[in-house]
């Protein structure tokens, strides 16, 4: 039996980006795209969220509160970053504010790249953001065991 | 009387899609006063002029925000293009006014299922987005992005529409207008939708002029102005009448985006039927000297374009002036003396659109 008895849920912050990747997660959640059909559900509370989706880079007033809500989340618990800045400050990497991509400041775990990334290839690294998140339980359960 | 209370709202709330934070002092279940805080998406892209060419700032402008990036990219080319007196093509003109209004079509629907989404009317939600989803294909079909355009360019537009295309997306949106007339009987005549919006959030017109509001949050107090009046690109050639309400509340604000939309596909429309023929683009040489001020209409309100030429490849100022950083001092003032509840509502009935205020 898998971990994911039931679907993951998401928990969505805005490091420092145009809006436009944010506009395309919510995308995923309406009609058209409608992630809800399977369960994933998008959630205001880190506490009740496996995986967290960031768009736009981390600059010096966002990066206390991304790290806030990574700490809230309960393991095992994965970070998608959405878009060319999250993954690497994309086309903001020259600005004076910015820190480099949601690396710099939570390990990430899968990146979707795209300016804006579209809703398909959001939900794809949900998709492969659950494979992972599988991994981690089982490496969790297994370092239970042996202690 | 009860003792005074601290609440943080935001940054990271359900409510909204993009980090803002307002501390709320509360009383009872009253908000006496509303201080924000700003800075957690600053990206200080206005003084990444000095590092990317004048051309390919046009991308960088565009992404000032993600919902009217379009009318970003845009309202920098005008201004660059005015610097260097370049008079762009008509067809480039209209198609530039046709991407103009599916941008505001598709932020006024935005706007309205994130208000019904505030307001708990889940199922309002997902139908103002699945009628966005329309104008994102037409939006798609022209130009290839979806929600960044990337289609402005100084002298002209990217790309061409061929007139098939333009005719297919304008059936495209009929359908589209069709089924957001059911849509806006809901918001107009639903009991619940009247009971979280009328009579919140007043904004008296002498607030709002004095306080320097933009936009429908402008013309939802009674104020007769819209910046397209001014007739740039081809609304000089298209009759715009501002859609002003009377009200002054949350309800009035709404009635004139759902208004704004109708109007926008009308415009589409009449646009699609009667682009004139001819070029798209008009190479530009040399490089800018002088300055300029663009005014545009975004969704949100009047936006304006600074820009300083010194005659080389590199501006040396560029600023932008957004409608949601002028529509927060009127926000502070709705705050003042709602209950803790209508919050999250209010800062919606601006449509904030933070990255652009903060850029």
């Amino acid at each position: 039996m898998s971990f994911l008895k039931r679907s993951p849920w998401i928990v969505h912050y805005d490091g420092a980006s145009c809006n436009g990747c944010d506009i395309e997660v919510l995308a995923c959640l309406t009609p058209r795209y409608d992630v809800e059909r399977f369960g994933v559900v998008n959630t205001g509370n880190p506490k009740h969220a496996d995986i967290l989706l960031i768009t736009g880079y981390i600059n010096e007033q966002s990066q206390p509160v991304v790290k806030a809500i990574y700490e809230q989340m309960p393991e095992p618990r994965v970070v998608v970053a959405v878009g060319i800045c999250a993954t690497s400050g994309g086309i903001f990497r020259e600005c004076y504010n910015t820190k480099g991509g949601v690396d710099s400041t939570i390990p990430v775990d899968v990146y979707v790249p795209g300016c804006a990334a579209r809703p398909e290839s959001i939900i794809d690294g949900v998709v492969k953001a659950i494979a992972v998140l599988e991994e981690k339980h089982l490496a969790m359960k297994k370092a239970r065991a042996a202690s | 009387m009860g003792e005074r209370t601290v609440i943080p709202f935001g940054p990271q709330h359900p409510v909204l899609p993009e980090p803002i934070h307002i501390d709320l002092v509360v009383e009872d279940e009253h908000v006496v006063e509303a201080i924000p805080s700003f800075g957690f998406i600053h990206r200080g892209l206005e003084k990444l002029v000095e590092k990317k060419d004048f051309h390919e700032f046009t991308y960088v402008a565009e992404r000032v925000c993600g919902i009217c990036s379009y009318i970003h990219g845009m309202g920098y080319c005008q201004a660059v293009e005015t610097v260097m007196n370049i008079q762009i093509p008509p067809r480039a003109k209209w198609l530039r006014t046709f991407w103009c209004e599916l941008s505001r079509a598709h932020s006024h629907l935005l706007w309205a299922g994130l208000l019904a989404d505030a307001f708990g009317f889940e199922n309002l939600f997902m139908q103002c987005w699945r009628i966005r989803e329309t104008v994102l294909d037409v939006i798609e079909e022209t130009t290839g992005g979806r929600v960044i355009f990337g289609s402005a360019k100084i002298g002209g537009v990217r790309r061409d529409v061929d007139n098939d295309t333009l005719k297919r997306c304008a059936v495209k949106i009929a359908s589209a207008a069709a089924e957001f007339e059911e849509l806006k009987k809901v918001f107009r005549d639903d009991y619940s939708v009247k009971q979280r919006l009328c009579g919140i959030g007043m904004l008296s017109r002498d607030d709002a002029w004095t306080l320097g509001a933009v936009g429908p949050t402008l013309r939802g107090s009674g104020v007769r102005t819209d910046t397209r009046l001014e007739g740039y690109a081809a609304y000089n050639e298209l009759k715009i009448e501002p859609i002003v309400e009377t009200a002054c509340d949350s309800y009035a604000r709404c009635m004139v985006r759902m208004h704004e939309v109708t109007q926008s596909f009308d415009l589409i429309q009449e646009i699609a039927a009667r682009t004139p023929e001819g070029p798209v683009f008009e190479k530009p040489s040399g490089y800018p000297n002088g300055e300029y001020f663009a005014r545009l209409e975004q969704p949100r309100g009047e936006v304006i374009y600074y820009v300083k030429g010194n005659g080389t490849k590199n501006l040396s100022r560029f600023r932008v002036r957004t409608p949601t950083f002028a529509n927060i001092p009127p926000l502070l003032h709705m705050l003042q003396g709602c209950e803790l509840a209508d919050v999250g509502l209010i800062v919606l009935t601006i449509d904030p659109c933070i990255s652009c205020a903060e850029r």
